[in-house]
């Protein structure tokens, strides 16, 4: 898939940066001219991925979180947020809506977004050494090409 | 960030303003259960107005609140959500909770 833009970044896993994440992630997505609804699907689900790394991968120590953006022919919107925190012992298990580990005041809906609000979601995890999460989002186009 | 309480008889407003995630909920929460244990209302409204943007952390707040009404007996309201504040609400469920009143 030809690649026609591409950002990377990172972020220290601090909570104050989640805003910062997912509106860097918004603003190199608005190359693609998406809808209110679409850019509001975008930073809902990098929210929800930042979240998880911040709240799950490191709970001990803050990290660093790895974000990196592709616009991709076809209007696709390509993003990996990835860390480098204890990992997830059953990804498939984690994935189900309402399963959290923590207590408080957690939904257990972080992937259950990410899945509602893209059109795909790729974990792979290891224990002790972290976790990246991929996902992928076509835009509609609205203008013919704008990539 | 920020919430605004209003009490006006059995009925406790919380007008929230800014963006509900993870980083803001802490303190949003712990406004709304201040005003919730100090006037004890049978009515909690959480007004989404000026909100502009929620994460299921939202949710989180919406279910944590949901809970501590029903335990004497309370009701639930949730006004103002934008489209998309109601499509992560609808997600979770919220309306089997909540009154969710707004035109969607």
């Amino acid at each position: 898939m030809q690649v026609n833009n591409k950002f990377t970044m990172n972020v220290l896993a601090k909570s104050a940066n989640e805003s910062f994440a997912r509106a860097c992630v918004a603003a190199f997505a608005s190359q693609l001219d998406p809808t209110l609804e679409e850019i509001g699907d975008i930073k809902t689900a990098v929210s929800e991925a930042v979240t998880n790394c911040i709240v799950h991968a490191y709970k001990e120590k803050i990290g660093k979180i790895y974000i990196s953006g592709e616009l991709c022919e076809g209007n696709i919107l390509r993003i990996k947020i990835r860390d480098t925190g204890c990992g997830i012992e059953n990804v498939e298990k984690a994935m189900e809506p309402l399963y959290t580990t923590v207590g408080g005041e957690r939904a257990g809906l972080g992937f259950a977004v990410m899945q509602s609000f893209m059109d795909t979601v790729k974990v792979r995890s290891k224990i002790g050494k972290g976790t990246s999460i991929v996902m992928v989002k076509k835009i509609s186009p609205r203008y013919g090409v704008n990539a | 960030m920020s919430v605004e309480i209003r009490s006006s008889g059995q009925t406790v407003t919380a007008y929230l303003s800014g963006e509900l995630d993870h980083h803001t909920a802490r303190e949003m929460r712990e406004a709304i259960d201040g005003a919730v244990e100090l006037n004890m209302p049978s009515t909690l409204v959480l007004n989404f107005k000026n909100i502009s943007f929620m994460d299921s952390s939202g949710i989180g707040l919406v279910m944590g609140r949901y809970r501590n009404i029903s335990k004497t007996g309370g009701e639930l309201h949730i006004t103002g959500a934008s489209p998309q504040i109601y499509k992560v609400m609808k997600l979770a469920g919220l309306e089997r909770l909540a009154k969710l009143e707004g035109n969607y």
